[in-house]
């Protein structure tokens, strides 16, 4: 009975956002268009020979650089900007009152914003591939499932950082800020812009302890079928998702006892 | 007589946005972190570019670093002018209050590109500055006056190129509505100005110099510090100022023909 309605949540709420996102299809295109910064890298590699020196091959560079590019798609959080809004108006007020956490409803949302993205991101991959034929490669089936899951679980690590820093919120009223900041180093440190394997050894040497190269190299490089540790990236992905989950749990009630309903 | 009826309206403007921004003074704080991670987060993403070989395009590290220093100054400029105004062009269009600034007995332009700063893209603009003038002192620059006016001169039209095509996205709205995402697209392709322009592959040059012409925006500046660029390119750079502006202009008026008004 229980799990019947739990599932009949998690359909309707699936069901309402998707149809809500493809009525903005055209915006989440322009949106998946806004993550071609990979390319231009891997343009930069390549143009000027860069990866001979990192074992690299162009091959397997352009491999990288365009799962990076699809890791990048399917683990874009936004979280913090919608509740910062629907904070700021006062819109969580009657969330607040349904029995349903409200987080799941923008879980949902990414969730269907993943399944619109999908096609236009294959659309940019059809493009990818017919200007570097040569790099084309179908990944098997073990490579795709396990790539597919530690895509999951780097959007679930962001989508419970940004959770964090959403409810924080309750205290500060821009919390968004907070998000500008922290998106810096995933930038520059998650492999989006430059493979793991090219950073100098001095920053190798502690990166693996933090939560980024979990976020875009390690699923990157597990699509794209370079060699990593398959069971120590996933098992470091779970560890940070059981550490950050209840950091989350911790800080949500916290901050509904904090909330003042502003704006309503 | 109408210069200085322009010049009292802005310094209202001036007056309210800041003093509704330093409402947030904690965000202030933040946003100066984050332009320095940011900033060091670019020169960390050169240098592992750097890391085997002297020249990229043609540009060693030191003077790449001018690139870097410009971007950094446009970049403060987008977030204390265009990035707030065009949040308000998308709400006034799609509130339907664009018609209270219609009637307002000034142009309409001024008004909505202006009307807003964000004062935390200073120190962006600050640290821009001071990268640069690290930059002169290492590549011993001798600052002569043509020097002077001929930078002044390119960077102004950069910042003017750089207004225009904020300016052409966020005009798109009065029929699209909501344009978040492309300027999203707008804010990726512009992250190529980091670089200069020689370090990417022909195509790629000859879209980025003809269609959107971020070339101009931070490779002709930096190419008038290291004194080797061309007077024809910086003839050239300001008639496409002048082109740009003009047609945004352009684009606005006819644009407005077809604002319906929204909820109203």
């Amino acid at each position: 009975m229980k799990s019947k309605l739990i599932i009949g949540k998690i359909k309707t709420l699936l069901k309402v956002q998707y149809s809500n996102m493809l009525e903005y299809r055209m915006e989440i295109a322009l949106w998946a268009i806004s993550g071609i910064i990979p390319f231009f890298m891997l343009n930069i590699w390549t143009t000027n020979n860069l990866n001979e020196s990192i074992n690299f091959s162009d091959i397997m560079l352009s491999r990288y650089f365009l799962c990076a590019f699809f890791v990048r798609q399917f683990s874009v959080v936004w979280v913090v900007f919608s509740f910062e809004e629907d904070s700021l108006l006062g819109k969580v007020s009657p969330y607040l009152i349904q029995p349903l956490n409200p987080f799941f409803r923008y879980f949902a949302q990414h969730l269907a914003e993943q399944i619109t993205r999908f096609p236009f991101a294959l659309i940019i991959a059809f493009f990818f591939f017919i200007f570097n034929p040569e790099s084309l490669w179908i990944p098997n089936f073990t490579t795709l499932f396990l790539s597919t899951i530690s895509t999951f679980l780097s959007f679930i690590i962001q989508f419970l950082i940004q959770s964090i820093i959403a409810c924080l919120c309750f205290w500060i009223e821009k919390a968004s800020s907070i998000e500008k900041l922290l998106f810096i180093p995933t930038l520059f440190l998650s492999g989006l812009l430059a493979p793991v394997a090219s950073f100098p050894e001095y920053v190798k040497s502690w990166i693996y302890l933090t939560p980024f190269p979990y976020l875009i190299d390690f699923p990157a490089n597990l699509l794209s079928g370079n060699e990593t540790n398959i069971s120590g990236g996933l098992s470091m992905q779970i560890m940070w998702i059981l550490l950050l989950f209840p950091v989350f749990r911790k800080i949500w009630t916290e901050g509904t006892k904090k909330y003042t309903a502003m704006g309503s | 007589m109408n210069l200085r009826k322009y010049l009292k309206v802005y310094k209202k403007f001036l007056y309210t946005s800041l003093a509704s921004e330093l409402e947030y003074k904690t965000n202030l704080l933040i946003d100066l972190i984050t332009a320095i991670l940011s900033l060091i987060g670019s020169i960390f993403l050169l240098s592992i570019f750097f890391q085997n070989t002297g020249t990229i395009g043609g540009w060693k590290f030191e003077q790449a670093l001018i690139i870097q220093g410009i971007y950094t100054i446009l970049n403060g400029i987008t977030n204390t002018w265009f990035n707030p105004n065009l949040t308000e062009i998308v709400k006034h269009i799609r509130e339907g209050t664009l018609d209270f600034v219609l009637l307002k007995p000034i142009d309409s332009q001024f008004f909505i590109s202006l009307k807003k700063i964000n004062p935390s893209g200073f120190l962006e603009i600050l640290l821009g500055f001071f990268l640069l003038s690290y930059c002169v002192w290492i590549n011993q620059i001798n600052l002569n006056f043509s020097f002077l006016t001929l930078s002044l001169i390119t960077i102004i039209c950069s910042i003017c190129i750089l207004y225009s095509l904020w300016f052409f996205i966020s005009t798109t709205t009065i029929w699209f509505v909501k344009t978040w995402n492309a300027t999203e697209v707008l804010r990726s392709f512009l992250y190529i100005g980091r670089f200069p322009l020689n370090s990417f592959s022909f195509s790629l040059r000859i879209f980025f110099s003809v269609f959107i012409p971020i070339a101009f925006i931070t490779t002709i500046p930096s190419e008038v510090f290291l004194g080797i660029s061309q007077l024809w390119k910086i003839l050239l750079e300001v008639i496409v100022t002048f082109v740009f502006l003009s047609t945004s202009r352009r684009f606005w008026l006819f644009a407005l023909k077809y604002y319906t008004s929204a909820s109203s």
